[in-house]
């Protein structure tokens, strides 16, 4: 069994209504020096299987067709065999 | 002409677009179900709004790879008409059937209200029968309206006349504070290159009789049946 993790984050240039909405947050709770916030989203995976290279390759084509979007999003993963 | 409506674990304006292609426009209606893997005899499909597999992890993201989906795109890139309101809009997005894709509402609120769109272009069977710079009142309800496209997709876009709605004032004028969610410059709707495929966030099917407060909806159906050759 290996364990795999999943970060995807708002592409640069991308707008990230959230991010800033909590950015705003810190800010007014007095954290001044919080210059910049974007929020992303973490998953955690369990996979049947002991070659690294296989599993990342099979992750990573799991990201660009659904757990991320291409057009918005970009994806790093860590596999742990 | 045969329309079908397509139902997704989650769709919840579903029945209201049955009822409007039905009992108002006097057309034949079916619904199909996110597991069928055939439509065959059909002219349009609609994919309705809603909430299909719960919104998880990015609006259309799941319904997307639905059974029905890989009948859709065949059906679609074979000039079928397809028309997503929504949710629907937001799972063409996710099939790559129309170019883009969807964020959060600026102001991260669900918006539930009437707006004004304004029709950029009368040359696709969606509009064909409204004119240029014609607004429509329509309501939108959504938390992902807030439609992105980057710089260069948008000017081929343009240049295809892929743009159909903005947000826009009553009197048409396309303003920064009327547009609801932050779309990449008020873009409430787009079609393909071919315009056989609409995707618009504002609820046609919601404004189509008076007593519901507006029958601007209605140009949309009656530009695809008048298209089509279906007297209306």
């Amino acid at each position: 069994m290996a364990r795999a993790r999943v970060y995807i984050t708002l592409k640069e240039g991308i707008s990230d209504p959230q991010g800033k909405t909590v950015l705003r947050a810190l800010k007014s709770l007095g954290y001044d020096e919080v210059a910049d916030l974007r929020v992303g989203k973490y998953m955690e995976l369990e996979l049947d299987g002991e070659d690294k290279g296989k599993l990342e390759s099979r992750l990573g084509e799991m990201s660009e067709k659904l757990l991320a979007n291409p057009i918005i999003e970009d994806y790093r993963m860590e596999v742990e065999v | 002409m045969r329309f079908g409506v397509v139902v997704f674990p989650g769709s919840n304006c579903d029945h209201d677009c049955f009822y409007v292609l039905e009992h108002v426009l006097g057309q034949q209606v079916s619904y199909v179900w996110h597991g069928d893997t055939d439509v065959s005899g059909y002219d349009c499909l609609v994919l309705p709004g809603g909430f299909s597999y719960g919104d998880y992890l990015r609006t259309g993201a799941v319904a997307r790879f639905s059974p029905v989906m890989g009948a859709i795109e065949r059906f679609a890139n074979a000039g079928g008409y397809v028309i997503g309101i929504c949710n629907g809009f937001q799972i063409l997005l996710e099939a790559g059937l129309l170019p883009g894709a969807m964020m959060r509402n600026t102001g991260l609120k669900f918006i539930c209200r009437f707006v004004d769109i304004r029709v950029e272009t009368s040359s696709t069977p969606w509009t064909s029968s409204a004119s240029v710079g014609q607004v429509l009142s329509a309501p939108i309800a959504h938390n992902e309206g807030n439609y992105q496209v980057d710089t260069m997709q948008l000017e081929e876009m343009k240049r295809h006349g892929q743009v159909v709605f903005r947000y826009c004032s009553p009197e048409g004028s396309v303003l920064p504070e009327f547009n609801p969610n932050g779309a990449t410059e008020a873009i409430a709707g787009v079609c393909s290159i071919e315009g056989n495929v609409l995707g618009m966030m504002p609820h046609p099917e919601r404004a189509s009789e008076a007593e519901m407060g507006s029958e601007d909806g209605l140009v949309v159906w009656r530009s695809l049946l008048t298209h089509c050759g279906v007297n209306v």
